[in-house]
């Protein structure tokens, strides 16, 4: 069975006819010739095909093209504009935040999304205030301040590097929340 | 030798492909384009051990998009003695996920769907998928593997061990294990083979594309010449991308059936762990005597490990131990049980990741039993010249990594009394283990240089990078040889149209590669020096060259070593383990770019992390396939996983090894942190684990 979507892409926009068991990865990758967002394990547990799909990173291996009709989405490529590497990328270079680079698209975009969601202030499991963290909570719940080491590895725990680049994927990402 | 000046050597380039790497452009196999693919997905077998009985090929057949189902009745006849390639050849089943059919269709949603529907049925018989059942009777099952990892011998024996146990005022003599280990590289195995008249091409994830290029050769009865391997980038490998395996045959047979049609094919993470090899589960004994003052009057290390029943691999858990202390009576052994699982391969410092959690282990037992500081103990039985091959290191600097990284980690404030130090529930420990691997080289590199007459320089080379950083190093290594600019040189690899290269792996890539690249710049600058009085010529110049023989290959042993510390956390109620702190201090030859070098002793130590916390491949005894087989289940480190890691290296100017005085940094990272970790968390509990992975459950109580 097929279905025809439209999706904006990087900012150009596509349609196409997909097979409804089409993945919005494989859609980009096979179908559309973007191949930024990674395969590594097609079921939402290595984080290589993480997007912003419509402001928000998701893992794109898990997304059915046919369920985001009109969907606009964000790969790596799509960060650097006008031949200008976005600033996380940039400071993921000079950190040599990544080996093989097959995780790097998606860490980047995870990043991305991880410093807005921290911005909305979204608490994470190692929030201070946490119930986790044995906290009360209090009536105002927990509060996202100046972005620990800690909170980044837990917010980007949903990317594996298995280079295991993380103990530079931090302090790239923190250059780059600290300004 | 004549060894190169460092000028771009030691440098701290950032990567020369991370531009593209960060934005997703750089192509891996997977992703290079082509023209109206087709997809295949296999049907892998559901028995370990048996035989086909029949195959129904009818439902897939019939459906629409289905272009061909491959079953050994119709699969072309394969010309290789390799039991791993030799796919859909017979009836018979040795292993339970082997390939048994494959359908090509054209879209992956419909292969995948056609071969869920493709009917085989099996007469099972009896497996045996249990190495710790072979133990007991190990006479009788086990016997010595015809070849361990090649270079250096299986077995050794000086002295008397057994005598010299029997006397020794302070004995420790313990089994120790580690699991069934897979690579998971983020990238899966993936290929797009193409065939044509004139032969095969291959876009293949793969970390040697000669050697591929030669196995598919043989396979398919083609001259080497026509079959063409593509790996410009590899989304890592750790191993299991070095030699050929099922799934590049399957592709190339694939397209063979659809002629001028690429074939894409991308194994599914659930897959890799039954068709790209692992790091095989070993069972080892170690005993050490020694004198009340720490002086080892015995080694004695020997090792049980699995192969499969299509093809014998056997990794050697024991090489490192003849390098590492003095002591006049040692002995090594190894036996390898043949069972009906996936045959294992190379994974990560192959041989020492495991044998050196089993020695280091049994060292920092011995330095209690001692009643010796561990550091103190290394020191008192650090050898004058290689124990084994009584030659005189290159250059061995283990007791200077020691040193060096107990200042840096604070050691001397250490209180060696286990659960000692408490805080806030949690046990505090801290472990240290020495790292060693060998200084290796590969056979079988030639590189080109051309040089141009506007000053630039093209070096060819069918070298690849899987993410190790070789893309950068080696034009740091070609402008040191050439005397050149890094800008002047362009660099090409990846590729079997340039000159044969070894694979990538053992950490001899720079020293295999680097040292072809530098005898090419030799001879270059020697054939414009006597027959062009100096200058290129208009047209150009070429030179094409091989790894030279290194003579003093027999004249001293070349080893890396290392220090490795670790600081652990246990929960004093849930035996949560954490590890908040890493240090490391190594000794490995010239760095040729601290960035990315740092960065592979970085993956290397959160490696050992890994292998020693978190990850096993668990075997479901019934029915012979690991269960665990997803990156939810196998759980490698994640980011919230890694704490504070610090990395050193001590300054080392050796100038046997190669002209780059180059001893590689790929596998020492990993070597040591296992038993690092093990000790430390003896030290915060006062519980020895002899099993990998460290478990919470194996330190709660009863």
């Amino acid at each position: 069975m097929e279905a025809e979507v439209t999706f904006r892409v990087d900012g150009t926009s596509h349609r196409l006819t997909v097979d409804v068991r089409t993945t919005v990865l494989d859609a980009l990758r096979e179908r559309l010739g973007n191949t930024s967002a990674k395969k590594g394990c097609d079921h939402g547990q290595c984080g290589a095909c993480t997007v912003l799909l419509d402001g928000q990173r998701v893992n794109s291996c898990l997304a059915l093209a046919v369920a985001h009709d009109g969907a606009e989405i964000v790969t790596a490529a799509g960060l650097a504009s006008d031949g200008e590497l976005h600033p996380l990328q940039r400071a993921f270079i000079r950190h040599d935040a990544f080996q093989c680079g097959y995780c790097t698209p998606g860490q980047i975009v995870s990043a991305v999304g991880m410093l807005r969601e921290a911005e909305a202030g979204w608490p994470s499991a190692v929030t201070a205030g946490q119930p986790a963290d044995g906290g009360s909570g209090g009536s105002d719940g927990p509060t996202v301040g100046i972005l620990t080491d800690d909170e980044v590895r837990e917010r980007m725990s949903g990317n594996l590097c298995r280079c295991a680049a993380y103990a530079n994927i931090v302090p790239a990402i923190q250059e780059v929340a600290r300004g | 030798m004549s060894t190169i000046t460092p000028r771009a050597m030691g440098q701290a380039l950032d990567r020369l492909d991370g531009a593209d790497k960060v934005r997703g452009l750089a192509r891996y196999a997977f992703e290079h384009p082509v023209d109206h693919p087709a997809y295949l997905f296999p049907v892998q077998s559901t028995v370990a051990v048996g035989r086909i009985t029949g195959i129904d090929c009818s439902q897939a057949s019939g459906q629409p998009g289905v272009l061909a189902v491959l079953t050994y009745h119709n699969a072309p006849r394969l010309s290789t003695e390799d039991g791993e390639l030799r796919v859909l050849q017979s009836d018979e089943v040795a292993f339970r996920g082997q390939i048994v059919a494959a359908v090509i269709a054209e879209t992956s949603e419909i292969a995948r769907h056609a071969a869920s529907l493709v009917r085989v049925d099996y007469e099972g018989r009896t497996h045996n998928v249990d190495l710790r059942a072979e133990v007991p009777g190990h006479r009788e099952h086990l016997r010595v593997p015809n070849e361990v990892l090649p270079l250096f011998p299986m077995d050794t024996a000086e002295g008397d061990v057994d005598a010299a146990m029997a006397s020794a005022a302070v004995r420790v003599d313990e089994v120790y294990s580690t699991p069934w280990y897979t690579h998971n590289a983020l990238e899966p195995h993936t290929t797009i083979a193409c065939w044509t008249e004139e032969g095969c091409t291959l876009h293949l994830s793969t970390q040697g594309v000669t050697g591929i290029q030669a196995g598919v050769a043989q396979a398919f009865r083609l001259d080497p010449s026509q079959v063409r391997v593509i790996s410009p980038h590899v989304g890592g490998a750790f191993g299991s991308k070095v030699y050929p395996r099922a799934d590049v045959v399957l592709a190339a047979m694939a397209a063979r059936s659809v002629p001028g049609r690429p074939v894409k094919f991308a194994l599914t993470r659930q897959q890799t762990f039954s068709l790209t090899g692992y790091r095989p589960p070993t069972i080892q004994r170690v005993r050490l005597g020694a004198g009340s003052d720490g002086r080892l009057t015995a080694i004695d290390h020997r090792s049980i490990e699995q192969t499969s029943k299509l093809k014998e691999f056997a990794e050697h858990s024991t090489r490192a131990t003849p390098s590492m202390y003095a002591a006049p009576n040692r002995g090594t052994q190894q036996w390898v049980a043949e069972l009906d699982v996936p045959t294992p391969t190379i994974m990560r410092a192959p041989g020492e990741a495991s044998g050196m959690f089993a020695l280091e282990s049994a060292m920092d037992e011995l330095a209690i039993a001692c009643g010796l500081d561990p550091i103190e103990l290394r020191i008192r039985n650090e050898p004058d010249t290689h124990p084994q091959f009584h030659l005189p290191f290159s250059s061995r600097n283990l007791i200077t990594c020691l040193r060096e990284g107990a200042r840096r980690f604070g050691w001397e404030q250490r209180d060696p009394t286990p659960r000692a130090r408490r805080e806030g529930g949690w046990l505090i420990g801290t472990g240290v283990a020495a790292a060693t691997y060998p200084v290796l080289r590969l056979p079988g590199s030639k590189a080109t240089i051309r040089a141009d007459a506007n000053g630039r320089y093209a070096v060819l080379i069918a070298a690849v990078d899987i993410g190790t950083g070789t893309r950068t190093a080696l034009t740091q290594v070609a402008a040191d040889a050439l005397q050149a600019d890094v800008e002047q040189i362009d660099l090409r690899l990846g590729d079997t149209a340039y000159p044969p290269a070894a694979e990538e792996g053992a950490s001899a890539g720079i020293t295999s590669w680097g040292a072809a690249i530098c005898a090419a710049a030799d001879q270059l600058r020697q054939r414009l020096a006597t027959e062009h009085g100096g200058t290129v010529p208009a047209d150009g110049l070429e030179i094409t060259a091989d790894t030279p023989e290194n003579e003093y290959l027999k004249q001293y042993a070349m080893h890396s070593f290392g220090a490795q510390f670790a600081e652990v956390r246990v929960h004093e109620e849930t035996g949560e383990i954490r590890v908040p702190r890493q240090l490391g201090v190594f000794a490995c030859g010239r760095i040729v770019n601290p960035k990315t070098a740092r960065s592979q002793l970085l993956g290397g130590m959160a490696w050992g992390l890994s292998m020693s916390l978190h990850e096993q491949s668990v075997l479901d005894l019934r029915f012979g396939h690991v269960v665990n087989h997803d990156l939810a289940q196998y759980h490698i480190s994640s980011n919230a996983d890694i704490g504070a890691v610090e990395v050193h290296w001590i300054e080392e100017d050796d100038p046997y090894v190669n002209p780059m005085g180059t001893k590689g940094v790929g596998e020492i990272g990993i070597v040591g942190v296992a038993a690092a970790i093990a000790n430390a968390v003896y030290h915060a509990t006062g519980i020895r684990i002899r099993d990998l992975p460290i478990t919470l459950d194996k330190l709660l109580p009863g």
